[in-house]
């Protein structure tokens, strides 16, 4: 049993120390958690990310309280009562909205970050892989979001997405990975209808969240071992360099405290991200809250586009490029694909891409195809735009093939 | 600056994706319609009309077989017999809108009218009360008290002369030719004009030109009129005089959703559902975006769109006040919070590089 001094004044900071060990707990996560110095504002994008989850918390917790998951009742608890009756409730909404769609924003930026600097190589595997496993998470939470204002493209969406598991056609290997069942299983009913909503109901502001909270704590912790990365890729002796820092050579060393020192910078770009965020609630908030979605859901009429969120658009389009079956194979490529970087990438070097020879080339590809793929997947598929889409479609698959033979023909960097 | 030169990079591929699924995607998605500021003279119908035109031509020249080929032929002789008594209709209302009407006379002109229109603001009352009548017409006549100052002269000139021709519908309940000469049309415009109060209040003009076809449940409007506020019953919980009033409307909207084919959308946030544009070019042609469509062309003037207009946003958007009062607030506080963390940002970086 430990120590306890019983003339510590309760709540006082000794009492605390005493049973929390908060000393302890803020020197290990804040005050000397070491960062790199050598970084560049990208690497805020962990803080403006969990912000931006806590803003969907905390408006989800509003908006819960007067959102009512019942098909004659949704649409107009949401447009009329959130939006009109309940005091701010529009502003919930518009945040909320808002904040599905630009967490998107930030994922992909965070995303696109790790790749250039190859931080998902040796000892940060699991920072990727649950940062993936976050990102397929937050897809499923945003889809299932999607569902409950009951709108044209709520109905809609739920409808073509579900569809997608029903597998492969009945001529397809003696239609044993045909599953009609499993999407009226998955539904409750033969179209979208109540049970549906229930289900996606519950999914949306219960288990999908639990789930994202857990694999927010293993995101963090997978990367406390390893440190995060630095513009450079370098090796660094963070013991060594954090001595460096206790003994006054804030110059020298080549780390700083998260606590104060990286958070004063991540509370700046914070601030700058903020300011454009809420810009986008009050003025520019239509891109994330489709009109469409404003006609209630009607069974008997389809809407003449239908399409996802834009965030879905690029492997929408690797789907749609292909007939039925191989579409379904490459859909399913471009969503575990991304899991496997650290082991498809086969060069040593943690580098920016820049310096890294072909990888950089694959690199700019990688980002240009699927930008052009998110475009093309919201086109209607006519014209000029159903090629384009087929070529971007297959040069998104072709990239992924080649990644570890041109990896694995790389040239170390530094002697390495 | 390197970190600027970083930051240009994320913006300018956010942007691009922007640009590329929001206004490009838009504008490839839906059809330009070409507004024509609440004019009635027949041009936007021939705009529809010659889109058909070209349509059918561009089927025609890919029709395979004979008898696809002849079906369009037919088809085409009869969208431009349509396009020659388009000019020759719009022809006419020109001439009747040229003649000075005479509001005295109109008065007289106007009991044809009577027998089925109510006009309040003379004394007139409806000869039935809005179910009945949509029993016999599918739709309930309007009060033609606020006609006035609604609709388009020419417009009203065109109605009366023919109303499927003005309003651009397949099939509409009143008759051609109730007007009389057209001497007698001009009177009865003249007389509707000047029995039209000065100024109509946007929830009078959203009933008068749009109330009777659509609903609107956030302002508790139904087809015929608004609910009533009724009590039920403390002890059993019933209401039995708002159930009376439900079963009226839903006989009114069954005998409304078999005279147009289907019941006409409830209205309450369609200013979020439909872009400002998109709104304004329906109401002045429905056909020029759903063709085919029941609705006929109200004929409203500009001054009355914008009055429903704002009906529409008081109604849908009625936080929009709010919101644009909120706004420069908080942005405000971010701006100066932002001011505030970077002076912090530099004296922790200071000497640090």
């Amino acid at each position: 049993m430990a120590h306890f001094d019983p003339n510590a004044r309760p709540f006082s900071h000794k009492w605390l120390n005493e049973r929390l060990a908060i000393d302890t707990l803020e020197k290990v996560l804040a005050k000397e958690y070491w960062i790199p110095k050598n970084i560049n504002f990208l690497w805020a994008m962990g803080m403006v990310l969990a912000t931006t989850f806590g803003l969907l918390l905390i408006s989800g917790i509003f908006l819960l309280m007067y959102y009512i998951p019942d098909t004659k009742q949704a649409f107009d608890s949401v447009n009329h009562t959130i939006m009109q009756e309940v005091g701010y409730g529009w502003l919930w909404r518009h945040i909320h909205g808002v904040a599905a769609s630009i967490v998107f924003l930030i994922i992909y930026i965070h995303m696109f970050t790790g790749i250039y600097y190859g931080s998902y190589k040796r000892g940060r595997e699991l920072i990727w892989l649950s940062g993936m496993l976050l990102f397929v998470t937050f897809s499923a939470e945003a889809f299932a979001g999607y569902v409950l204002p009951w709108g044209q493209m709520s109905y809609w969406a739920g409808m073509v997405i579900t569809n997608l598991f029903e597998g492969f056609s009945s001529d397809f290997l003696g239609g044993h990975l045909h599953f009609p069942g499993l999407v009226e299983w998955i539904r409750g009913n033969y179209v979208p209808s109540q049970a549906f909503l229930g289900r996606f109901f519950m999914l949306h502001v219960v288990l999908l969240p639990l789930v994202i909270i857990g694999l927010i704590v293993l995101h963090f912790g997978a990367l406390r071992i390893p440190h995060v990365n630095n513009q450079d890729g370098e090796e660094i002796d963070f013991e060594a360099e954090a001595e460096k820092w206790k003994a006054g050579l804030r110059k020298e060393s080549k780390v700083i405290p998260f606590k104060p020192v990286f958070l004063s910078k991540d509370v700046f770009v914070l601030g700058i991200y903020l300011t454009f965020f809420f810009y986008l609630v009050f003025y520019h908030f239509e891109f994330a809250m489709d009109p469409v979605n404003f006609d209630p859901a009607n069974p008997l009429k389809t809407p003449p586009h239908i399409y996802p969120e834009w965030y879905f658009l690029w492997s929408y389009e690797v789907l749609r490029a292909f007939p039925k079956n191989p579409g379904l194979i490459a859909f399913g490529f471009a969503q575990v694909i991304f899991f496997l970087l650290p082991f498809l990438d086969r060069s040593p070097n943690v580098a920016p891409a820049n310096r890294r020879g072909l990888f950089k080339i694959w690199f700019w590809v990688l980002l240009i195809d699927m930008v052009g793929l998110t475009i093309l997947g919201k086109l209607p598929p006519v014209g000029i735009y159903t090629p384009f889409g087929k070529a971007f479609a297959y040069i998104f698959i072709a990239l992924w093939l080649i990644l570890p033979f041109i990896t694995k023909a790389e040239k170390p960097i530094g002697g390495k | 600056m390197k970190e600027l030169k970083i930051l240009a990079v994320v913006i300018f591929f956010t942007g691009l994706v922007y640009w590329g699924v929001e206004p490009y995607a838009h504008s490839v998605m839906h059809k330009h319609v070409e507004g024509h500021n609440f004019v009635y003279d027949g041009k936007s119908d021939l705009e529809v009309l010659n889109e058909k035109v070209e349509e059918i031509k561009k089927s025609m020249a890919s029709a395979t077989d004979e008898k696809t080929k002849k079906a369009a032929e037919e088809e085409l002789k009869k969208y431009e017999n349509k396009i020659k008594d388009t000019k020759a209709f719009w022809a006419h209302v020109e001439k009747i809108a040229a003649l000075k009407g005479n509001a005295a006379n109109g008065k007289n002109a106007i009991s044809a009218c009577a027998g089925c229109h109510g006009i309040k603001a003379a004394g007139i009352k409806a000869p039935t009360d809005a179910l009945t009548a949509s029993k016999t017409y599918g739709v309930n006549p309007p009060d033609l008290s606020n006609a006035g100052a609604l609709y388009d002269p020419k417009f009203l000139a065109a109605f009366i002369l023919d109303p499927a021709h003005g309003a651009f519908v397949k099939k509409i309940a009143m008759p051609a030719g109730m007007g009389g000469s057209d001497q007698n049309i001009a009177d009865i415009i003249a007389y509707l004009k000047s029995i039209a109060p000065k100024e109509i209040t946007p929830k009078q003009a959203f009933e008068s030109a749009c109330g009777r076809c659509h609903a609107m449940r956030y302002a508790k409007w139904t087809q015929i009129g608004t609910v009533p506020k009724t009590k039920p019953n403390i002890k059993t919980g019933q209401d039995i005089e708002g159930l009376k009033f439900k079963e009226k409307v839903a006989e009114y909207q069954n005998n409304l959703a078999k005279y147009l084919g289907k019941l006409p959308p409830d209205l309450s946030i369609i200013i979020r559902a439909r872009s400002e544009h998109y709104l304004a070019t329906f109401v002045e042609n429905p056909q020029s975006h759903l063709f085919g469509t029941a609705m006929p062309r109200v004929g409203v003037t500009k001054e009355a769109f914008e009055k429903v207009k704002t009906y529409l946003e008081e109604v849908g958007d009625s936080s929009k006040p709010k919101r644009e009062a909120v706004g420069p607030w908080v942005l405000g506080f971010m701006i100066i919070f932002t001011i505030l963390a970077y002076l912090w940002y530099k004296s922790q970086w200071k000497g640090l590089k």
